[in-house]
């Protein structure tokens, strides 16, 4: 059996490092590429939404690298992703590809033990301390990435030289591929870590703050959202987004199956104005812009794939938020049909406008 | 005087009036339903609503715009869900929020949650809280409830038998139906309750094939319990409560002999839509020839265009009906 699972963001490291662990073959996919989305688009149907189109583009082309199963976590809506692991299989399975399906759902109905039991059919029967000390090992990782990712959100926009963190973290996104075992990874994160702390800064300028929010895969996603946050950064602007992998592990799966409190701040922020959870990030979107204006970020964009439903309520909504905390807002929607073009001039005068403001902000005092 | 409640004439309207109108009668208030769908409502929805919302949030904003000056209170019910372990959509479940943020010089909306996910006896909490809007009578809210479902239930079922329920039958058409043997073409036309029964919406679809002398089928026709047996035998439970009627229904019809071609109205961006019909298509196409056409819908569908392709459609299941013979 030779593993493979769609790309979202970074959270191939977390995976790879599980699979290593458990010692199971796999394939990671090709980093998400115009061929991946090509293939996805030709394959699924018109009005999915676009994570749908890529993820089936990755598992094409790992299985034409020989990959013959695909690992992939389910859930129970009303978001289209808890349905995504069904679509994909009745597309795979029209379209000819003779691959099979291990979905990990948030168990409902069924024990921890019989949860487990699911976990261990990809592992040919190794105990059960071993497959939590991978999971363990697992969300390690995943945070460690995350910290990784914000540090380099804060280094883009201090570097004295453009492209310096850029260079440093295209190395480490290369490189991680080739690493095995959770504690080399681990190794690898925290020399990049520092290597990223050593980038020559400029001292005493104050970033402008931009929080980013919306659905999960467009956010974390690089390829997606056409390096939003990179960008973002080399225009000199300090970036945040609290949606995510490390966060989706812990707070949406672990606690989920061992019932543990989940932290929900966001919740509490967004009760004025969303008062219940509908559905994918939507309550995250409207509780995380109010805390990040109530942090004095300068402006927020949200961004979320064409079509979907549970970001729609939201940006419905934002335009009261923008009013009530006086925060600008800007909204990206992406599907494959986006020009790159258009979407930098939307976001460099978004970023004049934060600049403006602050200014203007600034003569009045 | 009694109090007004304004209940749009949207989205949920199209499946649950039979319910909400006992239950306010019972509670002593005035019903004010907005109009049928016109231009005008659906401009104002355009107008006030996000662009990317789907045709059916569009019109409920402007069918809300359409009464909100003449009424005491709006009813916006939560509804994230109204059957154990499924969901509606996650626009239903945001409907309070986004009229409230779209649209200005509301009056007080009555937004109680309507969730039945993890358990049936919600539903009766629900219609308390509702409840107390009007009386402190306890005894009172409850006759009214099972009276409301009650009726609900009796439309419901009829409904299953053939009966269309006046208060969504569309224009001339006949008030029972059943797959015909003597009729010549049995048309299945599965979609969300709110595009089917909505003549502006639909564009008089059902007056278009009835002049063709096709015989609609819906998915409320279709006997609960085999739509149950049908969409069990999925891998994985749909946990869209729209999603598991189509499916199931679309694989109940299929079986009878005397089904001739599918028609699947869907909207524009519809989030659900767009995987439920590919899993319709798909088993059409796997077991069957039957013809299917996908209809979209949205502000800018032209009707004539949906003439020619209704047309075209009919034709060639007419053609296949002739040579089969």
């Amino acid at each position: 059996m030779k593993l493979t699972f769609p790309h979202l963001g970074n959270a191939y490291i977390a995976v790879k490092a599980l699979l290593d662990e458990l010692g199971v073959d796999y394939i990671i996919p090709p980093f998400n590429n115009k061929k991946a989305l090509e293939i996805g688009i030709k394959n699924s149907p018109e009005f999915a939404c676009l994570p749908l189109k890529i993820n089936i583009g990755n598992i094409i082309q790992a299985y034409r690298e020989g990959a013959d199963t695909v690992l992939i976590t389910g859930g129970c809506g009303p978001c289209r992703f808890g349905y995504y692991c069904e679509m994909e299989r009745e597309i795979l399975q029209d379209a000819g590809y003779d691959i099979g399906f291990i979905t990990i759902d948030a168990p409902r109905g069924i024990s921890l033990k019989e949860y487990f039991s699911q976990l261990l059919k990809i592992t040919n029967g190794i105990n059960i301390y071993k497959i939590a000390k991978a999971v363990k090992n697992t969300t390690e990782i995943a945070i460690l990435v995350d910290q990784l990712e914000k540090l380099t959100f804060k280094m883009r926009s201090i570097e004295a030289c453009r492209g310096d963190t850029d260079s440093v973290y295209r190395d480490f996104q290369q490189e991680i591929r080739l690493i095995n075992g959770a504690q080399s990874i681990k190794k690898y994160i925290s020399q990049t870590s520092q290597k990223l702390t050593n980038i020559r800064c400029n001292t005493g300028i104050k970033p402008l703050k931009v929080g980013i929010v919306g659905e999960i895969y467009t956010t974390i996603d690089s390829y997606t959202s056409f390096n939003l946050d990179a960008r973002l950064g080399n225009m000199g602007v300090e970036v945040d987004r609290s949606v995510t992998v490390s966060n989706w592990v812990v707070e949406h799966m672990l606690k989920k199956v061992f019932h543990l409190p989940r932290d929900l701040k966001y919740a509490e922020a967004a009760k004025p104005y969303l008062g219940a959870m509908i559905g994918g990030h939507a309550q995250e979107t409207i509780g995380n812009s109010i805390m990040y204006s109530q942090k004095g970020y300068d402006g927020i964009v949200q961004i979320y794939p064409l079509t979907c439903m549970p970001e729609i309520v939201a940006q419905s909504i934002l335009p009261a938020v923008e009013n009530d905390y006086g925060i600008p807002v800007l909204t990206l929607i992406i599907d494959e049909m986006t020009g790159e073009a258009g979407y930098l001039t939307r976001l460099e005068a978004f970023v004049d406008l934060l600049n403006k403001r602050r200014e203007m902000a600034a003569s009045d005092r | 005087m009694p109090a007004k409640v304004g209940i749009p004439r949207s989205l949920s309207y199209y499946q649950l009036f039979p319910l909400w109108k006992t239950f306010f009668e019972e509670m002593g208030a005035e019903l004010v339903v907005s109009g049928p769908t016109t231009k005008k409502i659906l401009d104002d929805g355009v107008k006030c609503c996000v662009d990317e919302a789907c045709l059916p949030v569009k019109l409920f904003h402007g069918h809300v715009a359409d009464i909100k000056d003449r009424v005491d209170y709006l009813f916006i019910p939560r509804l994230t869900s109204i059957s154990k372990g499924e969901y509606i959509c996650p626009k239903f479940g945001g409907l309070p929020d986004m009229v409230r943020t779209s649209l200005h010089g509301l009056p007080e909306i009555i937004s109680t949650e309507i969730n039945l996910r993890k358990n049936k006896r919600n539903s009766l909490k629900a219609a308390m809280e509702i409840g107390h809007y009007f009386t402190d009578k306890d005894s009172q809210i409850k006759s009214a409830y099972k009276k409301a479902v009650g009726c609900y239930n009796l439309v419901k079922d009829n409904f299953e038998k053939g009966y269309i329920p006046d208060f969504i039958r569309p224009g001339k058409t006949a008030e029972t139906k059943s797959l015909e043997k003597d009729r010549n073409l049995n048309i299945a036309l599965v979609g969300h309750t709110y595009n089917i029964y909505d003549s502006f919406v639909n564009m008089n679809i059902w007056r278009k094939l009835e002049n063709k002398n096709a015989n609609i089928i819906t998915i409320e026709m279709v006997d609960e319990k085999a739509i149950n047996r049908n969409a069990r035998q999925l891998p994985k439970k749909i946990f869209w409560n729209y999603g598991r009627k189509a499916v199931g229904s679309a694989m109940h019809l299929l079986n009878e002999k005397n089904l001739d071609g599918v028609i699947y109205v869907m909207s524009f961006g519809c989030g659900i839509d767009s995987f439920v019909c590919d899993l319709v298509e798909r088993r059409i196409r796997r077991t069957t020839d039957l013809p299917f056409i996908v209809i979209t819908l949205d502000e800018h569908s032209g009707e004539a265009g949906l003439d020619t392709r209704l047309e075209a459609f009919i034709d060639m299941v007419r053609w296949r009906c002739t040579d089969k013979k």
